[in-house]
């Protein structure tokens, strides 16, 4: 159904008419220009469409627009905030935790969800919620290493 | 590789004339200092010849621009390998800038000289030494033309971080971007260049952190799916339900009423086409379509038996001794056959493209390891100049050799062309698995024999359909031969019911999987531990060396497999590295699953460039190889591909990665080879020598999934009872 659709997006609020049944991933990619967001299999299965719902990892390619109504939508865009990289970010480039990058936003914005809501996790804790997340070209191990330092880098400090 | 690069070369400044002339193509550059150099071949030139779109002698140059940056223009491209960082540390080095002061302009066929595609790890071997001999040449000029400007003989002068200075007076200075300052200077690389040394190297060896980082962790960084034109349409594509299929009949009629929705039908190319992607996605869901399929004559079960009985006569590849003497000179033979299926490259980027058409010209972006193949792919679609096709390529995210083939992108072409609309094709998860170029499936046949002492006297190797990489036999046997029957691509008749290409060090993983096996069982019949095994069956330094290495770090204490620690080896060479792996897994005999503990990987790479860089892509072998190892196969019956998601075709996951510990064997002096590709050949039978020494069963088919471990468990265990 064609309606008008209001949330925030990266901290600004925006207000769409859009058939409120579609994807968040394609809104977001096509009618927004947000093209950090990837599609890699349009089911759930990989994480390369993670965006942050209320601050909870959630794949866009399985939420429609309509799901979002009136909640807070964070992308990769919005992460960085007035040119400062977030730690998480940060902590993904000194740790060298990407090859390709095409899974890297899903991959930051997902332990994102992590941290913010287990600050300190044990590495089993890590692998666990991050083993829904697809990399296909290895850099898993450089990754857990990233959420590893940025949790130790966020330590103490509050959560933007 | 930034947004702004695609537009910031005038594309007619480029391509308006069918043969540029020198003078025009340095003007075009915007002037500096241009180093020319050749890269590979005489057939590379010659093919650039053929397009006469570049002057004739050169196939890849360098720029010290007049703001002082340094760039480099390649048909190389960048899918996560890192050489966007190795290639611009080696000219850092070489030329003495920093490395922030190079840009690397990679895989647009306008500004950058013709090259075959990015592939085999040959970036690094063979782009890397005429990229340093040219930036040596470069500084060469700017200290010839720095010694005319600060009036100093040029023995005197220092080149450091973009300046050079009087190595007495260091205020006596002048920095290339003054050098080259209004100038147009051509020169070409010399033959034999003065380079540095290991000694004298700053940038070179150290570990560099990706230079792409930046734009890949904050969602700038842009693949060919990433860019947005006005107008542009975003398309999907009828496609049969099976290879071999023909469409019977097909009814539109609900799509045609729809709003918004383009249908586009030239003969085999039924699209259609809307502003949103998803939206085209309904519209094709309305397509009432009904296809002829063949009837299946191969699955993934008999594929094997269809394979040897289709195989054309063997060809000797390599051959020394006589084989029929060695068997009389053996004491005990193994033979055994080695089986694996087809593997999917299934990178997480599709193959995506976007075409626009303007009068007679064409620019695509495309997610490709070949740009310029692509390039005179799409001319001939056209039927356009060539010089009036421009191939884009931006990021791509993960090619593993299936970005070798771009079939999308001339579907783009195609649709663009019919539509007068920029138009994106960027194919879906189940497209991708059903369009993809897999590893083939291949069989290995080896009889071998060694004597009382433990020495391997005879091998007797035939490789079926994955190809000669990797089947040299490096162990030293007096009588030994090496066949290969049916070649990894291009065999006719095909015996694969859909296409096969290059994969991650394509026929190596196959045939180091069946040789290290094979190892390991004469290990066992000479009563001897394998590493000592192999210790012994060799002459070869380098594999010595590394075996050692990663011996030591490994921590190996011989014993006899099976030992029960489900401790494995395995070794092999690839685009010129050596590598040995040593692997610690665990076997659940109930549910056959297999968990890899513990990796350690020992590689003599030459020169290493970016140490950091070498270790990541060892890592990403370690960890993509647990698929091919462990779970990942076609399936499939006849022409129909089964697998067209994540759900049923399993990657590897985070919590299979093993720990992963990285020896580089120092070897500065030999040049550097390749990295991407080598470890991963050893991790089909580093993980089946594991599980042998784990459990005591082996197994002969990759991938070794649960339920054939269970089999083999339980196969293993019923003979047991058998000879009680
Ligand atoms: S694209 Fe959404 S999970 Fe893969
Ligand atoms: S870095 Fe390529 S898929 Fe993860």
């Amino acid at each position: 159904m064609r309606e008008n659709v209001s949330f925030k997006l990266n901290d600004k609020s925006i207000s769409l008419t859009v058939d409120s049944e579609r994807m968040l991933l394609w809104v977001l990619r096509s009618d927004l220009g947000l093209t950090g967001t990837k599609y890699g299999c349009g089911e759930g299965l990989c994480g390369a469409c993670t965006v942050l719902v209320d601050k909870r990892a959630v794949r866009s390619c399985r939420i429609a627009v309509r799901d979002v109504k009136a909640k807070e939508v964070l992308t990769i865009e919005g992460l960085a905030k007035n040119g400062k990289l977030h730690p998480i970010q940060e902590a993904f480039v000194k740790a060298d935790a990407l090859q390709c990058g095409f899974c890297t936003p899903g991959m930051i914005l997902d332990a994102y969800s992590l941290l913010s809501e287990n600050p300190q996790p044990t590495l089993a804790e890590i692998i666990q919620n991050m083993d829904y997340n697809l990399c296909r070209c290895g850099a898993h191990t450089r990754i857990i290493q990233a959420i590893q330092s940025a949790a130790n880098e966020m330590k103490g400090v509050e959560q933007r | 590789m930034k947004e702004d690069e695609y537009t910031d070369i005038d594309f007619s400044d480029i391509t308006t004339s069918s043969h540029l002339s020198r003078r025009e193509f340095l003007k075009s550059l915007g002037g500096g200092i241009i180093v020319f150099f050749t890269v590979g071949d005489s057939s590379l030139l010659e093919a650039q010849r053929r397009r006469r779109e570049y002057p004739e002698d050169f196939n890849a140059y360098l720029r010290i621009g007049q703001d002082g940056r340094v760039a480099c223009f390649t048909g190389k491209i960048e899918m996560g390998q890192g050489v966007i960082t190795s290639l611009a540390q080696m000219l850092a080095d070489e030329i003495d800038v920093a490395l922030e002061s190079v840009d690397m302009v990679m895989g647009d066929t306008s500004v950058c000289p013709w090259d075959r595609g990015t592939f085999g790890s040959l970036t690094t071997r063979f782009f890397g030494p005429p990229l340093r001999a040219a930036a040596a040449e470069a500084r060469a000029v700017l200290k010839e033309l720095a010694a005319e400007y600060l009036q100093i003989p040029s023995g005197r002068l220092i080149t450091k971080d973009g300046v050079i200075f009087d190595k007495n007076r260091r205020e006596k200075q002048v920095t290339y971007a003054q050098l080259a300052k209004g100038k147009i200077i051509e020169r070409h690389a010399k033959e034999k260049p003065a380079l540095k040394t290991v000694s004298e190297f700053n940038i070179i060896g150290k570990p560099a952190l990706r230079r792409d980082a930046l734009e890949k962790v904050t969602g700038k960084a842009k693949y060919a799916g990433d860019i947005r034109l006005p107008g542009m349409l975003y398309a999907r594509i009828l496609r049969p339900p099976a290879h071999g299929a023909k469409l019977k009949n097909i009814d539109t009629s609900a799509v045609e009423k729809m709003e918004g929705v383009r249908l586009v039908r030239d003969g085999d190319l039924i699209a259609v086409l809307h502003k949103n992607p998803d939206e085209a996605e309904d519209a094709l869901a309305k397509i009432k379509a009904q296809f002829d399929v063949p009837e299946a004559q191969v699955d993934d079960e008999n594929i094997f038996e269809h394979l040897l009985n289709n195989a054309p006569r063997g060809k000797v590849a390599d051959r020394g001794g006589d084989i029929a003497s060695g068997e009389k000179l053996a004491d005990a033979a193994v033979e055994e056959t080695y089986l694996n299926s087809y593997v999917a490259h299934a990178p997480i980027e599709p193959h995506t493209a976007l075409a626009k058409i303007e009068g007679n010209k064409a620019t695509v972006w495309a997610s490709t390891q070949t740009p310029f193949p692509l390039k005179d792919q799409i001319t001939e679609v056209l039927g356009f100049a060539s010089e009036n096709v421009r191939v884009i390529t931006g990021f791509v995210g993960g090619g593993f050799g299936g970005k070798s083939r771009s079939l999308q992108a001339v579907e783009a072409v195609r649709l663009a062309k019919l539509t007068g609309k920029p138009v994106q094709v960027a194919w879906s998860r189940a497209e991708e698995f059903f369009y993809d170029t897999f590893r083939p499936a291949a069989v290995v046949k080896i009889k071998s024999g060694i004597t009382n002492s433990g020495k391997i006297i005879f091998w007797d190797y035939g490789v079926y359909f994955a190809g000669e990489r990797g089947s040299q036999l490096f162990y030293d046997v007096p009588h030994h031969l090496t066949a290969t029957f049916g070649a990894r691509r291009g065999a006719s008749p095909d015996p694969h019911p859909f296409s096969t290409g290059p994969w991650r060090a394509p026929a190596n993983n196959t045939n180091t999987f069946a040789r290290e096996s094979q190892i390991d069982i004469m290990a066992s019949k000479a009563d001897m531990d394998p590493l000592e095994f192999r210790l012994r069956n060799l002459k070869d330094e380098r594999m010595l060396r590394v075996l050692k290495a990663a011996g030591g770090k490994f921590g190996w204490a011989p014993s006899k497999a099976p030992s029960g620690r489900g401790f494995g080896i395995a070794c092999g060479i690839d685009s010129g590295s050596y590598v040995a792996i040593m692997a610690e897994v665990e076997v659940d005999k109930k549910k056959g699953h297999v968990q890899v503990k513990r990796v350690v990987c020992a590689q003599d790479m030459g020169l290493v460039i970016n140490p950091e860089g070498a270790k990541l892509q060892v890592e990403g072998c370690v960890t993509m190889g647990l698929g091919y190892a462990l779970t990942e196969e076609v399936h499939f019956k006849g022409g129909r591909i089964l697998d067209l998601n994540f759900n049923t075709y399993e990657l590897p996951r985070f919590s299979w990665v093993p720990k992963i510990e990285t020896v580089l064997i120092k070897a500065e002096d030999s040049p550097a080879q390749g990295g991407g590709e080598p470890p991963i050949i050893c991790m089909g039978g580093v993980i089946a020598n594991a599980i042998y020494d784990a459990v005591g069963v082996r197994l002969f088919q990759l991938p070794m999934t649960p339920e054939r471990v269970k089999e083999a468990v339980a196969s293993r265990a019923r003979s047991a009872v058998l000879t009680t």
